[in-house]
């Protein structure tokens, strides 16, 4: 009987013309090596982005269903050395408008530059860079993805509540290290931490893994951690080659923060506040995992386009690209706080997770932080410091 | 020795005006119904149940407490003259908040997980039906004549509107982010919902579901994100409202007439659901962050006391 009435409904909502009411979101990655967990508890995910993608289309379905909407994913991946252009081109031919892009930095650029980018709408779901936010700033770009300004803001704030003022930074070998340990270094003048010392990860990656692998580290991390005394070690290390060897084998007894051990983040597999066990055990359902912080920035990319199209009543790209920069735009994120688009560079506002391995630690913005407009605006580059110009 | 005793007595007797109503709180973190006295304002009773209890509810006969029990999916009674469970009801998967049909006979249940409203026959003791809603059922009300039950969908921002008697799906409204709770009026001609995360209240015409008014909350020195609507208690005269603030750690009072907010009440942190005494006098908050009951004496506008209960309490109901 449920599924009878289920047919009638659908048939009258139903557009009359076939397709009109029919919103396709493409959802655009690049092949990416398969990268063997540090810890021997976590297994490597192949559909990590994705699968919280397919999760808001779900999500978007459901409400579709009730409007008359309906929602529907296509999947690409950009090769090897392949091209963009040549990806969006193929979702654009079927009719797709937004596209998340699960990319790093340099492809996603390469893809939102491209002339097939120009009547797209694109949610950046994965690249932290804060450059994508202010120099290469671009009309047809949004971040859904916190900045790495906003991570280390999330973190210092939370550093600064405890009083945790003095800092020993290590920084690994990667691009993106660098930039995260850039990122720390505003953080820390913004909210009055000092940075005693600055080491760099030389030892080689993965030894971990490696049979008494915890010999060698044994001597190897007291040796680099031996600095002038500190409050915490703040740990640059995006790849995951060896943030997780840290915690317990400093030379001096100091909690680990960073992105290791207390860890900022848009989101964790250990979050079940505001009503994320939900989400949680939705997602479980889905991909027989928890879900992590890119499988968020694709749900949160993915829902805010639904969002979107359902309170305008439209799938038109320039309606409903104007509807999220604008005021009235609001996703429920699980986080505690409606999240929104800063007008002035396209990133998605939201709190910070202060992670434990296990646990919740924190959440951030931290109180007593504040701001004449969103407390929000107190995480990463705030309007006066943009360095957007469209 | 005995004047002091008479003396605290008299006390007691004075602070007391002559009340028997009794207060329930489930403690989602604790696995208990936290019983207050009315009179004497003080925890008196602790009642074990089920696992993550939210939903709270008396059955017609004000001799049952209907409890749910979302990570047993079930909904626990309590029978409250011995204040043990008596046994359970089926509900359908992790059971949030219901509403008893004023048949006394029905229970509506929101399945959060499940995006299902099921309705409970609690003499037989199955679900007689289920109906499909949104993402994440949250609220429900019943109007009281018994025509319409209402629900909201928290992710997919809607009130939907069920016929109580056909059990169909009769209207889906958008509303603003994240409703919780909806409520209908004593005359069964408005309903009003709570958004979360806008932080305001929208009150609808039960019959067409047009909009008549949206509320919107300010409490100073409080970030605006943190102004969040959740419960709702409308008075049997249709004068007040009263909507619990969550984490600003208010409740307002408003004119239900007018739409215009009157006052701010201060009470525990994240103020989730509200009651209303029978007699409309008092105002027992939930407080899900300070693990304690405010409450609000309506005649004289203030706050008289604060009662530690449970952890995490969520959900009030009063028995007269």
């Amino acid at each position: 009987m449920r599924c009878l009435a289920l047919v009638v409904l659908a048939m009258l909502t139903g557009s009359p013309v076939l397709g009109e009411d029919l919103l396709t979101i493409g959802m655009l990655t690049q092949a990416r090596d398969l990268v063997q967990p540090v810890s021997p508890l976590d297994r490597p995910v192949t559909d990590e982005g994705i699968a919280g993608a397919r999760l808001a289309i779900a999500d978007n379905a459901a409400t579709g269903r009730f409007t008359g909407r309906r929602f529907a994913l296509v999947e690409r991946t950009i090769p090897n050395e392949g091209d963009p252009a040549a990806a969006l081109r193929s979702l654009a031919e079927e009719g797709v408008r937004f596209v998340v892009a699960d990319l790093d930095a340099a492809t996603l650029l390469a893809a939102a530059a491209a002339p097939e980018a120009r009547d797209l709408l694109i949610l950046n779901g994965r690249a932290p860079d804060d450059a994508l936010r202010n120099e290469a700033c671009r009309e047809n770009l949004l971040h859904v993805v916190p900045s790495r300004a906003m991570l280390a803001d999330g973190l210092a704030q939370y550093l600064a509540f405890k009083r945790w003022r003095r800092w020993f930074v290590v920084v690994g070998p990667q691009a993106g290290d660098r930039l995260y340990a850039d990122a720390l270094r505003r953080a820390a003048k913004r909210f009055g931490h000092e940075i005693v010392a600055e080491r760099e990860w030389t030892f080689r990656a993965g030894q971990g893994r490696t049979d008494t692998g915890h010999v060698t580290l044994q001597s190897e991390v007291p040796a680099l951690t031996r600095v002038p005394d500190h409050d915490v070690l703040v740990v640059a290390d995006e790849g995951n080659e060896f943030g997780e060897y840290l915690p317990g084998r400093t030379a001096l007894p100091r909690p680990v923060v960073g992105t290791h051990g207390i860890v900022a983040t848009g989101w964790s597999a250990v979050s079940d506040a505001w009503g994320a066990t939900q989400l949680q055990s939705r997602f479980e359902k889905l991909a027989g995992r928890r879900m992590g912080a890119v499988d968020y920035a694709a749900w949160a990319a993915v829902r805010a386009i639904g969002e979107a199209a359902i309170r305008t009543g439209t799938g038109d790209r320039r309606a409903i690209g104007d509807y999220l920069r604008g005021p009235d735009f609001l996703l429920s994120g699980f986080k505690g706080q409606g999240q929104s688009f800063r007008p002035w560079d396209g990133q998605m506002r939201q709190p910070i997770l202060v992670a434990g391995p296990r646990m919740l630690v924190s959440v951030s913005p931290q109180p007593g932080f504040l701001h004449q407009g969103s407390e929000l605006d107190t995480l990463g580059f705030d309007r006066e410091e943009s360095r957007c110009r469209r | 020795m005995q004047a002091l005793t008479l003396a605290v007595l008299g006390s007691m007797v004075l602070a007391s005006p002559c009340l028997a109503e009794t207060v329930y709180i489930s403690n989602e973190q604790d696995n208990t119904v936290s019983v207050i006295d009315g009179g004497t304002l003080r925890l008196v009773a602790t009642i074990p149940v089920g696992r993550r209890p939210r939903g709270i509810g008396l059955s017609r006969d004000g001799r049952q407490l209907y409890v749910a029990v979302g990570d047993d999916n079930r909904i626990d009674v309590v029978d409250l003259a011995t204040r043990r469970v008596a046994g359970s009801l089926p509900s359908g998967e992790d059971p949030e908040h219901f509403v008893l049909h004023p048949d006394g006979r029905r229970l509506f249940v929101a399945n959060e997980n499940d995006n299902l409203v099921s309705v409970v026959d609690i003499p037989e003791h199955r679900i007689m039906s289920e109906v499909e809603v949104g993402v994440e059922p949250e609220g429900m009300g019943v109007s009281p004549d018994g025509r319409l039950v209402v629900n909201t969908s928290e992710t997919t921002s809607m009130l939907h509107v069920i016929d109580a008697a056909s059990l169909e799906l009769i209207d889906n409204v958008l509303v603003d982010t994240r409703p919780r709770v909806a409520q209908i009026s004593w005359d069964n001609r408005q309903i009003w919902v709570s958004s979360e995360l806008r932080g305001s209240v929208s009150v609808f015409d039960a019959g067409t579901r047009e909009p008549l008014a949206k509320i919107q909350f300010e409490v100073p020195g409080v970030p605006r994100e943190l102004v969040q609507a959740v419960g709702i208690q409308l008075t049997p005269d249709g004068s007040r409202a009263y909507v619990a603030l969550g984490p600003s750690n208010r409740v307002a009072e408003i004119d239900a007439r007018a739409f215009k907010v009157l006052r701010t009440y201060l009470v525990g942190q994240r103020v989730w659901q509200i009651a209303l005494s029978p007699d409309g006098q008092r105002l027992y908050t939930a407080n899900g962050n300070s693990s304690d009951a405010s409450v609000i004496d309506l005649k004289r506008s203030e706050v008289v006391k604060t009662i530690g209960v449970g952890r995490s309490p969520w959900g009030v109901v009063v028995a007269p």
